[in-house]
């Protein structure tokens, strides 16, 4: 006798037991403290903050922990809290130039004026996995501290106007994606922002098909750098702004080469990356696809998944996607039915058919033999 | 008579490149004219200003409606621009592939258009569909074969039948034979002929093959570089070329 | 209740938007409005539309139906129930004449709505031209100039190809004679309490950022072919547990030798047919 799916209730309060135990794992060991993620896993929290819209290493290690590391999970998390938050206000433009820079590379030249500066990177560890415990290291000093403010690399190419000038003030005022539905053509702006909260995998993929003949992109790393910069807002009944603190960024600036076309002449063309904390793969990837994306402002033949802007701004969003993919999980008896109900339809049409042909062979052989 | 399209020192420009430059004709109803140039004359560029595909730099193009209003092209709406596609105007593209819907069947594509104007009874859209592929000498059983599976012969037939289905007052075509085996090309050209003749059909035909011009169109312009160079009848043209790149042309028609 | 979020977890603000976005849907019925859909706490292709929606129109008095292939007791539709009865405490309901907002994933109940009913459908992808045209700049300006014939493209070759129209479910609607509209998935069987229905029909796609409405006693009409009339499916078996010759049956596979039963997909309507039988 078939007894209709009850208790739907029940179960999920059992699943959310199950998966309570899951999480915390044997009790005997020590729960992770906010403090050891935040400071410990910091790459971790600072994607989780990029992509989650929201600059809290607290709640971001609070969602990592909640989710038991799966990133995804953490952003979801981390949005659907920022959702319910209340909008102050809306920022100052961040001013890159003035960061504190602990890290600075070019790979367009070999020196620049406050010099290359490697900084806390993973790029020649050498990747052997270290067994023992993690030793504690005492840095140095430096002789001479670092300068405050660092030139960028990009604006040394524009005293020579070799480079496409970009007027800071005259982008227009960009919309809040997080509040307005992302239409189409978007402007640079806007796509930026997309990029910016966009999957890092996906941008790493789209980036790496620009390398690979999808666009022709010829990239160079003009400028890559990470530090701290100041937030300034300025509260209306104030009129001035004032610094609300800092926040850590990586930004890149990528150089491309361009031959000139529509009305442009030939120069140097800017990919741009933005990203929260420590993120230098994704600032890369981003300014990348962003060079990629502007192939019809740049009179560029558009043929390249990354110059599709319908096709990458659509997909980039990891918790859409992930949510989207995964839905195929919820029931489709009803759809299902239907389709089932169809291709029964279908194929004893199929078989009716078959058979019909079947019988006019003998026919079609009399009229030959006739003739 | 009145004209059906009245052009005035047109232009289009592709940044500094010229694309065409300064051309000016009226096109008569039921008329066919050919603009004879070899590639990067500005031919198709003319071609597609003229079908508001591409947007004109400089100069006019009026087109006069069903209605007999004069329509500005250049200023023309995207709901405009589409309803004229859909009612009025064809469009007949060099590669079939890029005029058809490869994906669903001749009959289909036929039926396309007949079915934007608002046909909604199947059998009757079958019907129309299988006698125009009768008119265009595709064997009605294929109907439901997709054009992927027919000869580029028989794409391009099947394009013209999807285009001239809805009786258009006029059709542009870029270069429709090139790109087929003569004897294929001799017969399609027959047919467009006949179905120009038949229709009363208006029509510009961008061809590169003054050959051609010579048997379908009563008048024809020769463009070079962006600008015309010589118009008149065709006849005319071939008998006594003016223009030293004309003469050059008939010269290459008349040795082969 | 959970005290440290607003009423229905949305902030008032929020639900003022969409209430406006909801006006727009229902003043230019089965036209897509593009709506700042806000990340929820459940995920994207959940449902994220429908709980917006919902969220917006729900007040404290009100009783809450939750229905996911027609029954209230599919996972789904127990999580977003359990959702509002936390973040918004209203009463919930799975009798279908009890609820004043029914919030349904692919069905829409069998026993007919009233006027003071309102029905939010969960949408996975608003646009019915998605899969012939996949460029959403392409697809608004086919809607605003009413450029449909694509449609018809698709429904010619699936006659031609088939003998009928192969769409079984999520079946193309023309809404007060203007905007081409997705149903969402509900089989087509459920087209027909579309049209001219007394209930409000409101379309929300969280993922997809669009808002949609039917109005009450509006028309809504399948599209189709003059000599090939839309039709719904029909089945050769009746409820095995009610009896039921009229409902939309879900097929269930009842042991390793693939014995099938045919039951209500609409578990409500199935319990009061069967009650109503027994007295």
């Amino acid at each position: 006798m078939y007894v209709a799916v009850k208790g739907g209730e029940q179960a999920i309060a059992r699943s959310l037991e199950l998966l309570a135990e899951a999480r915390r794992g044997d009790p005997a060991t020590a729960e992770l403290e906010l403090a050891q993620i935040r400071q410990q896993l910091r790459l971790g929290v600072a994607r989780v903050m990029q992509e989650g819209s929201l600059y809290d290493e607290e709640l971001a290690a609070l969602a990592i922990r909640q989710a038991a590391g799966d990133m995804l999970e953490a952003i979801f998390l981390l949005r659907a809290y920022r959702t319910t938050l209340p909008r102050f206000g809306y920022t100052e433009a961040l001013d890159t130039t003035r960061m504190r820079v602990r890290r600075r590379i070019s790979g367009t030249f070999k020196d620049v004026p406050g010099g290359q500066v490697l900084g806390p990177t993973y790029d020649y560890t050498q990747r052997l996995l270290e067994f023992g415990p993690t030793v504690p290291i005492a840095t140095v000093e430096a002789e001479v501290p670092l300068a405050e403010a660092m030139p960028r690399v990009l604006d040394l190419l524009d005293a020579e106007a070799l480079i496409e000038r970009i007027d800071a003030g005259a982008d227009p005022e960009p919309v809040d994606l997080t509040r307005k539905p992302l239409m189409f053509p978007a402007n640079r702006a806007t796509r930026l922002q997309n990029l910016s909260r966009g999957d890092e995998g996906f941008l790493l993929g789209m980036a790496y098909s620009t390398q690979r003949g999808y666009a022709e992109s010829h990239p160079f790393a003009g400028e890559i750098r990470m530090g701290e910069v100041d937030v300034l807002v300025c509260p209306e009944e104030l009129g001035f702004a004032i610094e609300i603190g800092s926040i850590t960024l990586t930004e890149c600036q990528m150089i491309n080469q361009f031959h000139g076309g529509n009305g442009v002449p030939p120069q140097f063309t800017r990919g741009y990356g933005l990203g929260m904390g420590e993120s230098e793969r994704k600032a890369m990837s981003m300014a990348l696809v962003d060079r990629a994306l502007r192939c019809d402002e740049l009179g560029e033949p558009a043929y390249a998944p990354a110059q599709n802007q319908e096709f990458v701004l659509s997909h980039s969003d990891n918790v859409e996607a992930s949510g989207f993919v995964q839905h195929l999980k919820l029931p489709h008896y009803v759809d299902f039915q239907a389709e089932l109900s169809l291709l029964r339809t279908l194929s004893a049409q199929h078989v009716r058919h078959a058979s019909d042909r079947h019988q006019a062979v003998p026919e079609q052989a009399l009229e030959e033999s006739q003739a | 008579m009145n004209a059906l399209l009245q052009v005035r020192k047109l232009s289009r420009h592709y940044g500094q490149r010229i694309g065409c430059q300064d051309v000016s004709f009226d096109l008569h109803p039921g008329e066919l004219l050919c603009i004879v140039g070899e590639s990067g004359s500005g031919k198709s560029t003319l071609l597609n200003t003229m079908a508001a595909q591409l947007a004109p730099s400089a100069g006019s193009i009026r087109y006069r409606q069903k209605n007999d209003a004069w329509l500005e092209l250049d200023a023309l709406s995207e709901a405009d621009r589409r309803r004229l596609a859909r009612e009025e105007w064809g469009f007949v593209t060099q590669n079939p592939r890029d005029g058809l819907r490869l994906n669903v069947s001749a009959g289909a594509n036929v039926a396309e258009r007949l079915m934007a104007l608002g046909m909604r009874d199947y059998g009757r859209l079958r019907e129309i569909a299988s006698s125009w592929l009768a008119r265009v000498e595709i064997d009605p059983l294929r109907i439901d074969d997709a054009p992927t599976s027919f000869s580029g012969g028989m794409q391009q037939r099947l394009q013209i039948a999807r285009t001239l289905v809805t009786q258009p007052r006029l059709v542009f075509m870029d270069e429709p034979t090139a790109g087929l085996d003569v004897s294929v090309q001799a017969r399609i050209l027959d047919l467009l002929r006949r179905l120009v003749n038949e229709l009363g059909l208006a029509a510009v035909m961008v061809t590169h093959d003054l050959a051609v011009a010579r048997l379908l169109a009563a008048r024809t312009m020769v463009m070079q570089g962006g600008c015309v160079v010589e118009t008149g009848l065709t006849d005319q043209i071939l008998d006594d070329p003016q223009h030293p790149y004309t003469q050059l042309l008939v010269s290459s028609v008349l040795t082969t | 209740m959970t005290p440290t979020y607003n009423f229905a977890f949305l902030d008032e603000n929020t639900k003022r938007m969409l209430r406006r976005a909801l006006l727009k849907a229902v003043a230019i019925p089965g036209y897509q409005v593009p709506f700042g859909s806000r990340e929820m706490p459940l995920p994207y292709g959940w449902g994220t539309g429908g709980i917006q929606v919902t969220a917006a129109l729900l007040g404290p008095d009100d009783v809450l139906k939750v229905i996911d292939q027609g029954a209230d007791d599919t996972t789904n539709a127990v999580n977003i129930r359990r959702f509002f009865a936390r973040t918004a405490g209203v009463a919930t309901t799975e009798r279908t004449a009890e609820a004043s907002v029914i919030q349904t994933r692919h069905r829409i109940p069998e026993t007919p709505l009233r006027e003071d009913q309102i029905l939010v459908f969960q949408v996975p992808e608003p646009e019915p031209l998605r899969t012939l045209e996949p460029r959403e700049a392409e697809t608004r300006t086919m809607h605003a100039l009413a450029d449909y014939g694509l449609m018809h493209v698709k429904l010619y070759e699936d006659i031609a190809q088939y003998g009928h129209i192969a769409t079984s479910y999520d079946y193309p609607v023309l809404v007060d004679g203007r905007f081409l509209t997705s149903p969402s998935p509900i089989p087509k069987f459920d087209n027909p309490k579309l049209d001219h229905s007394p209930a409000l029909m409101l379309f929300g796609a969280g993922r997809e950022k669009r808002l949609y409405a039917i109005p009450p006693y509006t028309q809504v009409e399948s599209l189709a072919f003059d000599d090939h009339p839309f039709e719904i499916q029909r089945w050769e078996h009746q409820c095995a547990l009610c009896g039921s010759g009229e409902s939309y049956l879900d097929e269930v596979v009842v042991d390793d030798c693939g014995t099938r039963m045919f039951v209500c997909s609409d578990t409500d309507y199935c319990g009061e047919h069967l009650a109503e039988a027994v007295a």
